[in-house]
């Protein structure tokens, strides 16, 4: 596209320069600050240098906690992406279904993510939930309190139900956003399902898709208040995930220092990685296009 | 035959999909002490009993209001400052912008549970703690940055052509912008306002961290239901079915111009 080069359009951007930044650049900026020291109150607090992020660093719970987080948000985008585009494929075109889809699919994204944890706490009972009684009465044993495994596929059952619906919307505006000609070019060369998806449909849903990868990826890996309540973090340390243990270090034990270097790593790794995609998905694809 | 196994599946996924949800909605219409006597796939005594106690209990339907009023501040605040800035990334180059549309995005990366404590004093120093306004502004750090982006979209996909008819017409920029422009991608500015409600609504930590007694979220005074007889169950899911309603009225407006959302994005 050929835009105009005008360095006026930044009074444009102004505003919004000017809001993001008195909530993410003050807040960061104090952040920063505690990281480097160490505070025992109000007037008391020394320089440490880089002594929190050694701490943090060398800390095997957190080593733990990120890998744990890693899995998570792996397993997470290989479920829901996929997923989300199978539903988006199998979706109606027109008509009033359209409507009635669009809202069904969007209700849990509409729940508070507190109330999602609770919700799923009783649907997995094994006495009086839903999933709980069908699972046991199918003779398995199941209790996410009791085993990690358990833990650990009631979170990412939680986890696909609660976020996949968002795939599945950005991929079907993807998808609606194809000329019709596209399709009839398809069928007059007598390409297979199978080649339309590969050749027209999945390169055209580049764009949505690397929102939907970027923001899932964004949202699993600062993933809080749903395991959270539904597990606690347990059994053991098993749904332990990276903010959980941040939290408790920086609320439970109270350790500003240390919790403040761990969030500005934190924080660099997701960066990072979103980076990481951002380019991957820019780039894969670019080279196929003839 | 494709299509119709395509149909069935999406058929059986809704019904899963909706199936936690019809849980919450079968407890809500039920006792706590019938919720806990037994696994009933329906409510055996039905009960509007726990939505009556919300709807007349000032501290329950003061959550709801108090959030619908921090989320609708920050509909308007996200909208109005992102609707310039997204014209200005869909029209113009300048000066670092790639930069800045990444960087607005990296504001959705920091872990919020970090963001509580340097939160709770920036508003303090200002004064603005239990504010409805706090929160709204606290949201805009996730929802600006997605409002640009979607946006973008939208004002990408109109043709330029009809920006410089009019200023040739002689209309001035804001004259423009808001009796021109705007009119045209109203598709656009729905499905914003639907993802800036749905993100400022559902958050917890945040508006949970800034706010007290005056403007406390509907979702943190649900986590207040424990009693010393434990959790009440059936109150919990009425008011959790009731969290879910003034979302799913929003997307009802928007339903036909979801699609179109994110397709005309430039990524």
């Amino acid at each position: 596209m050929n835009k105009t080069e005008n360095n006026k359009a930044w009074f444009l951007v102004l505003p919004v320069f000017v809001i993001v930044a008195f909530s993410a650049i003050i807040p960061l900026m104090t952040i920063v600050n505690y990281s480097v020291q160490d505070i025992f109150g109000p007037n008391q607090r020394v320089f440490v240098g880089t002594e929190w992020f050694v701490d943090v660093l060398g800390d095997p719970r957190l080593r733990d906690a990120l890998w744990r987080q890693f899995l998570f948000s792996g397993l997470v985008l290989l479920i829901e992406i996929p997923l989300g585009v199978l539903i988006a494929l199998a979706m109606p075109k027109q008509g009033w279904l359209v409507s009635v889809v669009l809202v069904v699919l969007a209700l849990p994204l509409l729940i508070p993510w507190n109330v999602i944890g609770t919700i799923w706490i009783i649907f997995t009972r094994p006495d009086i939930g839903l999933l709980g009684v069908a699972i046991n009465g199918l003779g398995v044993q199941f209790d996410h309190t009791a085993s990690p495994l358990d833990a650990w596929v009631t979170v990412i059952l939680m986890e696909v139900w609660h976020w996949t619906p968002l795939v599945a919307l950005l991929a079907y505006a993807g998808l609606r956003a194809i000329p019709d000609a596209y399709f009839q070019a398809a069928r007059i060369d007598g390409a297979s399902a199978w080649a339309t998806f590969r050749y027209i449909q999945l390169p055209k849903m580049r764009g949505v898709l690397t929102i939907a990868v970027l923001l899932r990826f964004m949202d699993s890996f600062l993933i809080y208040a749903e395991p959270f309540v539904l597990t606690g973090g347990g059994p053991g340390n098993s749904t332990t995930f990276l903010s959980i243990y941040l939290v408790k270090v920086a609320v439970g034990q109270f350790d500003l220092g240390p919790a403040a270097a761990f969030s500005i790593i934190y924080f660099l790794i997701i960066l990072l990685f979103s980076w990481l995609f951002y380019q991957a998905l820019l780039n894969v694809g670019t080279g196929e296009k003839r | 035959m494709r299509l119709k196994k395509s149909a069935i599946g999406l058929i059986i996924y809704l019904t899963l999909l909706m199936l936690p949800i019809y849980w919450m909605f079968n407890m809500s219409l039920q006792t706590n002490a019938d919720i806990l006597g037994g696994f009933s796939m329906y409510p055996a005594n039905p009960t509007l009993k726990n939505y009556i106690k919300i709807f007349t209990d000032e501290s329950w339907y003061s959550g709801y209001i108090n959030s619908i009023t921090y989320v609708s501040i920050n509909m308007v605040i996200s909208l109005s400052v992102a609707l310039p800035a997204a014209y200005a990334f869909s029209r113009y180059r300048f000066l670092g912008d790639k930069h800045m549309f990444f960087w607005l995005l990296t504001n959705r990366m920091a872990p919020p549970a970090v963001f509580l404590l340097p939160f709770f004093q920036l508003y303090s120093t200002f004064g603005l703690i239990d504010t409805h306004i706090a929160v709204a502004l606290a949201h805009t750090l996730f929802n600006v940055p997605l409002a640009v982006w979607i946006l973008e979209g939208f004002m990408s996909g109109v043709s330029r052509e009809i920006d410089e008819t009019a200023y040739i017409d002689g209309y001035s920029f804001p004259r423009f912008f808001i009796t021109v422009f705007m009119p045209l991608i109203r598709s656009g500015i729905g499905v914003t306002a639907f993802f800036c409600f749905m993100f400022s609504w559902v958050e917890l930590l945040l508006a949970r961290t800034l706010t007290t007694t005056v403007a406390k979220p509907i979702a943190a005074v649900m986590t207040r239901t424990v009693s010393a007889s434990g959790l009440d169950w059936g109150l919990l899911a009425a008011a959790g079915i009731l969290t879910i309603v003034p979302g799913a009225l929003v997307i009802w407006f928007v339903r036909n111009h979801m699609a179109k959302g994110f397709a005309l994005g430039r990524v």
